[in-house]
């Protein structure tokens, strides 16, 4: 209980610490289009009231849920395949290693040149940014499922079936869900990058738009929100990972 | 039943080949119904190789194994077994894991845990049910891995060096329950173990392996003090003996 507390100090000093750097750096200031905290503050608030976050975040929000959801469900069911079987794993696996480091702002004009400028292509820069670790993840925590685990299932007659279902993916688990996790941030970053190269719209419109008409405040408090619902959107994902991990989170640490 | 032959299993000419390694060659033995069997040799001898093939996990390169007068060509229902390195699924409770081999045989989920429960008594773990391996000692952890073997009820119990990974006086428990086992519960086992001392105290029947490749060298049937109390055995002048000439004849194969 004391060591909670002593942490949610320790955190909330590190907060004040950033944020009393930023106000002073404001102040100075260090550069005409870096406004303070609270400025950044206040543009916050106001985008809050008048609604122009809420709907930003309504139409970020679409190619952003659609994207990881696409990869998810693809991304596990890809990546259990790759870890069941070696030859789909050479056939596949390098496609997503590519992706992963092909710088994807050089991508970004054939998407548009192959699918407009429209939600399809957002989508698509999503993916390409959380696909890979959640394919690459997966594929490598199913292929390290322990070996005596599936032997175990086979001498106790477990199916094929069983042996996937009860074994090696309640084993990968952990894994699957980190990089899960992992491709959720990237998504995040997939579906500004998108709004900023495609077409502003959303929280990517209120950032270009801000910095057109010069009001840099408006323009942190909107790369903020992003940061704060990114943060909110992985804790919401912990939390979820932790219930449904309960009994055997401490035995991976342990062992 | 209907046969009542003398040998629960029979090895019958097995050769097993890894690639260019050769782990077994021209392996013939018997195991006596309702006896325990003990295969000892030192490790890397083939040992967990035997036991598999027995079990069905990995096919031999040439000769069979027949149990009750079958050749063995998969794991099935009359074998059950217990791993070195316990084979527990860590997300899965105590109960889950003995339950688990009646799980993956479709038995209801009330049915099952009656029968774990029982088995869990049996070995001594009643209180732990809802626990995860995590929490349990070495010892414990590989009661639950004997408690699922014995939970499906099989014929013949295969056990890959079951005490290795458990200290010396839970092993000396765990020697002295597995004889109260082979007496009460008429089942033939199979027990893999690279300690001279284990084999003759648990063992009705040892087979002495040769090192690479593996062939059988010397079967071994303590006869006097068998049905002495658990108390006397180590110090009975038989025991001693068989140790003594165990180890003088593999003395030559250890550099
Ligand atoms: N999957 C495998 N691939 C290649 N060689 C193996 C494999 N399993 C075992 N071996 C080899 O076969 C020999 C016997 O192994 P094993 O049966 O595990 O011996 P033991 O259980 O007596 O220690 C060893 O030399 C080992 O290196
Ligand atoms: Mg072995």
């Amino acid at each position: 209980m004391l060591a909670r507390h002593r942490a949610n100090l320790l955190k909330l000093c590190s907060a004040l610490i950033v944020f009393g750097a930023w106000e002073i750096a404001g102040r100075i200031p260090v550069s005409f289009a870096f406004p303070t905290f609270l400025e950044s503050c206040a543009a916050f608030w106001a985008l809050l009231i008048d609604g122009t976050m809420f709907v930003a975040y309504l139409e970020t929000l679409k190619p952003l849920v659609i994207g990881v959801f696409i990869s998810a469900v693809l991304g596990i069911g890809l990546g259990l395949w790759i870890g069941l079987s070696r030859a789909f794993d050479w056939l596949v696996s390098p496609i997503f290693v590519v992706m992963q480091t092909a710088p994807l702002a050089a991508l970004i004009p054939l998407l548009v040149m192959a699918y407009g400028i429209g939600l399809t292509s957002k989508v698509f820069v999503v993916c390409i940014m959380a696909m890979p670790v959640i394919v690459l993840n997966t594929g490598g925590a199913v292929r390290n499922t322990p070996a005596s685990l599936i032997e175990m299932g086979k001498a106790f007659l477990g199916s094929r079936r069983d042996v996937i279902l009860k074994i090696i993916l309640p084993s990968a688990f952990p894994i699957i869900f980190a990089g899960l996790r992992l491709g959720v941030s990237a998504g995040f970053i997939g579906a500004i990058l998108a709004e900023l190269k495609i077409t502003p719209t959303g929280v990517g419109d209120i950032i270009t738009y801000s910095r057109s008409i010069a009001d840099y405040p408006s323009m942190y408090a909107a790369i903020a929100s992003i940061i704060i619902l990114a943060v909110l959107f992985l804790n919401v994902l912990e939390r979820i990972e932790n219930h449904l991990l309960r009994g055997s989170r401490k035995s991976l640490a342990a062992d | 039943m209907t046969n009542p032959s003398e040998n629960a299993v029979t090895v019958r000419n097995v050769y097993k080949n890894y690639g260019e390694v050769e782990a077994l060659r021209d392996l013939s033995l018997d195991f006596p119904r309702g006896q325990l069997t003990s295969l000892l040799g030192p490790s890397g001898c083939g040992k967990t190789t035997l036991l598999k093939i027995i079990a069905g996990l990995i096919p031999a390169t040439s000769g069979e194994v027949l149990v009750n007068g079958e050749v063995v060509k998969a794991p099935g229902p009359d074998r059950a077994f217990v791993f070195q390195d316990f084979a527990l699924m860590p997300w899965a409770s105590v109960i889950r894991n003995v339950a688990f081999g009646l799980e993956l045989r479709g038995v209801p989920k009330s049915e099952r845990e009656a029968i774990a429960e029982k088995y869990i008594a049996e070995v001594g773990l009643t209180g732990f049910e809802h626990s995860f391996p995590h929490e349990l000692s070495g010892g414990m952890r590989q009661r639950v891995g004997l408690a699922r073997a014995l939970s499906v009820d099989a014929q013949v119990l295969l056990m890959d060096e079951p005490f290795s990974a458990v200290d010396e006086q839970t092993r000396r428990k765990f020697q002295e329950d597995l004889l109260g086992l082979v007496q009460n519960e008429n089942k033939t086992f199979i027990f893999v173990t690279h300690s001279i001392e284990e084999a003759v105290y648990v063992s009705d029947q040892i087979a002495i392996l040769l090192p690479r490749p593996s062939r059988v060298m010397e079967i071994i049937r303590p006869q006097g003090f068998r049905d002495k109390d658990v108390d006397h055995i180590r110090r009975d002048p038989e025991y001693l003996d068989i140790v003594d000439r165990i180890w003088a004849s593999l003395r030559s194969y250890v550099e």
